[in-house]
C-alpha cells in the first residue's frame, strides 16, 4: 500500500541514485520546503472554509454558499481578493519593522512544523529535543505580534500587541507543564518515541485523570496562546478593531491570517501527537479483529483525523465562548491553570514513578 | 483555625471550577445542537425567497394607521404617539371637525410619518390609548429621493370611526 513514508524513501532513493549527497540534500531541503508551503496554502484554505461553515451552523446560519459547490471556493475566492489587493504601509509606520512583521510570524509556524510526525516514519526532523523545540520556537511568535503593534504606530495595534504579549507569556507557562506533564509519563522530549511509548494505547486512555486534566489544560492554554476567541484580546474585533493588525492590508494582512491558522492547525497536531497517540491507530485491548480493521486505515488519515478533531473543538470553543477581559484571562491563568497543573504534574510524576499508568 | 479556613478555601475552588466547566459545557451542547441541526437555521435567503418569504411575527418594517372599508381609521389626534417618539418622527397635525350636533371637535388633518427617522422602536404603538396605528411589516423602502419618505399616514378624506374617542 502507498504511504508517505514510501513516496518519500522512493524520491529519496532515486535523487541519491542521480546525483551525489550534496545535491540530494539541497534538493531533497527544497522539496520539503515547497511541500511546507504548499501545505499551508491548502490549510488555509482549508481551515477559513471549515471555521466559517462551523460558525455559520452553530450561530444558526448558512455561511458562504455562493462560490462553487455549497460555498467551498469561497475561501479561495477570497485569497484572490486578498493576492490583488494593495498592501499598504502606513506613513507614520516603521516601514522595516512593519513589513518584516507578517514573516516572521509565517515563519514561526513553518519552523514548527519541522518535528511534526505526519504519517509512520513520515518527520522532516526528528531532533531528540522535539517538545523543547516547540514550546521553544512557539513563544517566538509573541515577537512578531509585539513587532506588528509596535511599528504600526496605531494605539490599538500598541494596545493589542500588549495584550498578547502579557496573554502569551503568561499561557506559556500552563501549557509547558501539560506537556510536561506526557514527557514524565514517556521519559523522551522526542516526538517520534512519544508518538511509539503510545503504541499500546494513547496516554489521555493510559494516563488517567491527570493525564485528562493535563489535555484540558494544554487545550486551554494553546487556544490562548494561538490568540482565538475567547482569548482573542489581542485582536478583539470589537474594542481594537482587530488589534496588531488593524492597519496591515492585501497580502501582508493574509501572511498573518494564514499563521494563525497554521498555528491553530500546529498546535493541534502537537496536541494529537503528545495526548491521542499521532498517527497511532486506536486499539483496544486485545481485540485483534477492531485492531486490524484500525491498522487498515492509514497512518496519515489518523493523524489529520485526530488533528482536525482538535482543530473543530477549538474552532467549537471560539464560537460558543464570550471574550474574556484582560483580568479574567490573566485570573485564569494564574490563579486556576496554573496552580491546578502544578498539583497535577506532581500527580504524574508520583503515577509515573509508581507505575500506575498502563 | 487556619486549617479549616484552608478547607473552605479549597471547597469554593474546586466548586469554582466544576461549575466553570458545567456552565461551558452547557454552553457548548447549545452550540453543538445548532451545528447538527440545520433546521434551526434561520437565515432568509432574501432576495431568491422573495416569494415565500418568512418573516418572524416580531419583525417590524414600518408605522402604519389601518383603515377600514369605510375609509375610517381609529386616530383621534391625541398627540400621544408624537410625544412618545424618541427622535420626532411623527408629527400629528390636527383640525376641529364640527360634529352634528354643532360642537367643535378635534381630529387629526394629517398625520406626517417620517419613515427615514423612525428606528422602528414600537413606543409610538405602545403609546397610542386606541390602537390607530400598528407596525406593518414592508421592509423594500429604497427611493430614489428623500422626500417619499415622508408619508402620510391617514388616507385622504378618511375619518374618524364611530364610537371611538
Ligand atoms: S417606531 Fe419609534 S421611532 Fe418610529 S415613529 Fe414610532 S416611536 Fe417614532
Ligand atoms: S395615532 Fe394614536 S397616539 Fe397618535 S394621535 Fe392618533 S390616536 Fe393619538
Amino acid at each position: 500500500m502507498w504511504s508517505f513514508s514510501k513516496i518519500a524513501n522512493i524520491i529519496h532513493e532515486w535523487l541519491s541514485q542521480t546525483f551525489n549527497v550534496t545535491w540530494t540534500t539541497i534538493i531533497e531541503m527544497v522539496i520539503a520546503g515547497v511541500a511546507v508551503i504548499s501545505l499551508f496554502a491548502v490549510l488555509g484554505l482549508v481551515l477559513v472554509i471549515m471555521e466559517r461553515k462551523v460558525s455559520a451552523w452553530m450561530q444558526i446560519r448558512l455561511g458562504p454558499n455562493r462560490v462553487g459547490p455549497k460555498g467551498l471556493l469561497q475561501s479561495l475566492a477570497d485569497t484572490l481578493k486578498l493576492l490583488v489587493k494593495e498592501g499598504m504601509t502606513p506613513n507614520g509606520a516603521d516601514k522595516f519593522l512593519f513589513n518584516l512583521a507578517p514573516f516572521i510570524a509565517m515563519m514561526v509556524a513553518m519552523l514548527l512544523l519541522a518535528p511534526i510526525a505526519f504519517a509512520k516514519d513520515f518527520q522532516l526532523w526528528d531532533l531528540n529535543i522535539g517538545v523543547l523545540y516547540v514550546s521553544a520556537i512557539s513563544s517566538i511568535s509573541v515577537i512578531s505580534i509585539l513587532m506588528a503593534g509596535w511599528a504600526s504606530n496605531n494605539k490599538y495595534s500598541l494596545l493589542g500587541a500588549m495584550r498578547s504579549g502579557a496573554q502569551i507569556v503568561s499561557y506559556e507557562l500552563s501549557a509547558g507543564l501539560s506537556v510536561l506533564a506526557i514527557v514524565v509519563l514517556t521519559g523522551s522530549l522526542q516526538l517520534s518515541e512519544i508518538v511509539n511509548s503510545q503504541a499500546n494505547g494513547w496516554w489521555i486512555f493510559k494516563g488517567h485523570i491527570p493525564a485528562i486534566i493535563a489535555f484540558i489544560t494544554f487545550i486551554i492554554a494553546v487556544t490562548a496562546e494561538t490568540n482565538r476567541a475567547p482569548f482573542d484580546l489581542a485582536e478583539a474585533e470589537s474594542e481594537l478593531t482587530a488589534g496588531f493588525h488593524t492597519e496591515y492590508s492585501g497580502m501582508k494582512f493574509a501572511l498573518f491570517f494564514l499563521a494563525e491558522y497554521a498555528n491553530v492547525f500546529i498546535v493541534c497536531a502537537i496536541g494529537a501527537t503528545l495526548f491521542l497517540g499521532g498517527w497511532m491507530p486506536f486499539h483496544i485491548g486485545n481485540w485483534n479483529g477492531f485492531n486490524n480493521i484500525m491498522d487498515w486505515i492509514p497512518s496519515s488519515v489518523w493523524f489529520f483525523g485526530k488533528t482536525f478533531f482538535l482543530i473543530f473543538l477549538i474552532m467549537w470553543f471560539r464560537w460558543t465562548f464570550p471574550r474574556l477581559r484582560i483580568d479574567q484571562l490573566l485570573n485564569l491563568e494564574w490563579k486556576y491553570l496554573l496552580p491546578i497543573s502544578m498539583v497535577n504534574i506532581l500527580l504524574v510524576t508520583a503515577m509515573a514513578i509508581l507505575k500506575w499508568h498502563f | 483555625m487556619a486549617f479549616l479556613k484552608l478547607i473552605m478555601f479549597l471547597k469554593d475552588y474546586i466548586k469554582d471550577v466544576f461549575g466553570a466547566i458545567k456552565s461551558l459545557a452547557t454552553g457548548m451542547k447549545r452550540t453543538g445542537y445548532y451545528f447538527t441541526h440545520h433546521k434551526e437555521i434561520i437565515t432568509q435567503q432574501y432576495p431568491d425567497n422573495r416569494e415565500t418569504l418568512h418573516l418572524p411575527e416580531r419583525f417590524k418594517g414600518e408605522v402604519v394607521m389601518p383603515h377600514d372599508e369605510n375609509n375610517e381609521h381609529r386616530c383621534t389626534g391625541c398627540t400621544a404617539c408624537e410625544l412618545a417618539c424618541p427622535n420626532g418622527t411623527i408629527k400629528v397635525v390636527t383640525k376641529f371637525d364640527i360634529t352634528p350636533d354643532g360642537k367643535k371637535k378635534k381630529a387629526i388633518d394629517k398625520l406626517v410619518y417620517h419613515l427615514e427617522l423612525c428606528t422602528m422602536c414600537n413606543l409610538c404603538i405602545e403609546a397610542c390609548p386606541s390602537d390607530a396605528i400598528k407596525m406593518a411589516q414592508t421592509f423594500e423602502h429604497s427611493v430614489f429621493d428623500r422626500a417619499q419618505l415622508t408619508k402620510v399616514l391617514n388616507k385622504p378624506g378618511s375619518k374618524i370611526m364611530d364610537g371611538v374617542e
